[in-house]
């Protein structure tokens, strides 16, 4: 079985977020860009299901700047066979909307003819948790989402998923789109040996217009602004007074 | 204008207050109809016609949305479109799962987790984790929308609309339902708890995290963790607050041995009033707590366990 899997170069999560004085934006440039967390564990799921025996190939695909070929270049080192750059954009500061990102994808899926597809629950960019669900219905095909565990057995997979309140288990017919939670795994640093590996791994470049999708935004971002700043409080000297003060003055206690 | 509202139907109960809060969100947009669907959906649906702001319900009943699969219930949502400009939902996890699979198949853009409504088109939203706030236009002829309730009041009682009916529409067959697991502990569940006790790498072992665990229990509060204490394998992962983990809320967070990094901080900001213990008087998360106290949490949580 062939495993696809989409990955997102986005900032580092330990970058702290600016936003740009004149509204426009965030601010990425010069700023530390890393593969999304939750990618990074559907990577690591797809290589556990290769070194399983449950998979024989695994494609990673990046659709955004060109750039995103580190992100592709860290998913070969990890364990990834080959990857596909679909570049969509020129200005990192440019966000392909999951729309048409799994269009993008969905006619990778028509070529490729993975048998699974694992991705992020959400990037942690625009949080729009909206990719994976929405290639799926783009397919036609069922979703496993939120997923902190998976199982393949021939045709279906059972996947557990993190919900509201507890666990739900779910039968999905193959193939099918899964998309993961923190939970599934913790994904592996590729080694020195692997990364220098990766350089040599096939990657192919294309453009949204080999695929004949139009990725122009449905959404324009009329402007970005910062959250309302959270003022700092008072220190408190002693438990008494911290009791006191979140009976008396915050009324929480 | 017309405005779709998927409610919030578990186990075939309303769950009114998510569902009132959305209706909260939209009812500025056209009259709200609100569809339950599950296997049992009537009772909700009468529930649901209380609310105030919603103008009619639709009851969907049938054994196939028992557990509001994404597949049946996303297309039995796209055969009801027709007549919405506006399709939303509370965004729980089940809408999470159902609404951008509705989006993709009415080919618009989905809008997440809105936390405001500028006007028919024009929506605020949240991104990286709370640490900006973006605002959109969207140009689809229809929007699909999530909604965080947390920013929204519920919507009173005291409404009277009408029930009716829908057919249910065919099922896909893609997905089973297999079983549920409730969450184990007694705890409130993380993302709708009042309030959390967190503990961070300070908190130094599996073994001492149990500190952590009974405060939370002398409070009836969930229990969370910062990603430091998961990765050094203190707490497990499905604690973990922060732009990677869960992003919460509470009206009390207690932040115990945390230093406050970007990534938690990204997790627990929008908290009403943060407490912050640490022995690290210059530690971050001083800058974002309403009460710091500047201590030794193995002198001050076993003090606080017993004072509470």
């Amino acid at each position: 079985m062939k495993v696809l899997v989409p990955v997102k170069r986005v900032i580092d999560y330990n970058v702290k977020v600016r936003v740009k004085a004149d509204g426009t934006g965030v601010d990425l440039a010069n700023v530390k860009m890393s593969m999304n967390p939750f990618d990074e564990i559907a990577v690591e799921e797809a290589i556990r299901l290769k070194e399983a025996g449950k998979a024989d190939e695994i494609v990673a695909v990046s659709i955004g700047v060109k750039q995103a070929q580190e992100t592709l270049r860290t998913a070969l080192a990890m364990g990834a066979d080959r990857a596909i750059l679909v570049v969509a954009a020129d200005d990192i500061h440019t966000d392909i909307e999951p729309l048409a990102v799994a269009k993008i994808l969905k006619a990778v899926i028509d070529e490729e003819q993975p048998g699974l597809v694992l991705a992020g629950k959400q990037a942690i960019d625009n949080d729009m948790n909206a990719t994976g669900q929405m290639l799926a219905a783009l397919l036609g095909w069922s979703q496993g989402t939120f997923a902190s565990k998976l199982d393949i057995e021939g045709d279906h997979a059972l996947v557990t998923r993190e919900v509201d309140g507890g666990l739900q288990t779910i039968k999905v017919k193959m193939p099918a789109i899964v998309t993961v939670d923190l939970r599934l795994n913790e994904p592996r640093y590729a080694s020195l040996p692997n990364i220098m590996k990766a350089k040599k791994k096939p990657l192919d470049e294309k453009t949204p217009a080999d695929y004949g999708v139009d990725v122009t935004p449905r959404l324009s971002v009329l402007k970005t602004a910062e959250p309302r700043e959270r003022q700092a409080g008072v220190k408190v000297g002693s438990v008494d007074e911290l009791i006191a003060k979140l009976k008396d003055e915050a009324g929480v206690l | 204008m017309a405005v779709l509202l998927l409610a919030e139907v578990t186990g075939g109960e309303l769950q009114l207050d998510a569902t009132a809060k959305a209706v909260t969100a939209v009812k500025g947009l056209g009259d709200v109809t609100a569809l339950c669907v599950g296997a049992h959906a009537r009772a909700a649906g009468e529930a649901a016609a209380k609310i105030d702001g919603v103008a009619r319900v639709l009851v969907a009943e049938d054994a196939i949305y028992g557990h509001r699969l994404a597949e049946p219930t996303a297309d039995l949502i796209v055969s009801l479109a027709g007549d919405y400009d506006h399709i939303a939902a509370p965004a729980t996890t089940d809408a999470k799962n159902i609404m951008p699979r509705v989006a993709a198949l009415l080919d618009v853009m989905v809008i997440s987790d809105i936390v405001g409504v500028v006007d028919a088109d024009t929506f605020d939203r949240p991104i990286y984790a709370g640490n900006a706030i973006q605002t959109v236009k969207s140009s689809d002829a229809k929007k699909v929308l999530t909604i965080r309730t947390s920013t929204f009041d519920a919507a009173g009682e005291g409404g009277a609309a009408p029930v009716e009916n829908v057919a249910a529409a065919a099922n896909p067959g893609l997905s089973e339902w297999v079983e549920d697991t409730a969450a184990e502990s007694d705890r409130p569940e993380l993302t709708s708890a009042d309030v959390i006790v967190s503990g961070g790498r300070g908190v130094g072992s599996e073994d001492d995290f149990k500190l952590i665990e009974t405060l939370a229990d002398k409070l009836g509060a969930a229990v969370g963790a910062s990603r430091a204490a998961v990765d050094s394998g203190y707490a497990p992962n499905d604690w973990q607050v922060g732009q990677t983990g869960k992003v919460v809320a509470p009206d009390l967070y207690i932040a115990v041995g945390i230093s406050g990094a970007i990534q938690h901080l990204a997790g627990m900001k929008d908290s009403k009033v943060i407490v912050a213990i640490n022995k690290d008087e210059e530690a971050p998360i001083f800058q974002v707590a309403d009460y710091g106290l500047v201590a030794d949490l193995f002198d001050a949580v076993p003090e606080l366990i017993e004072k509470l």
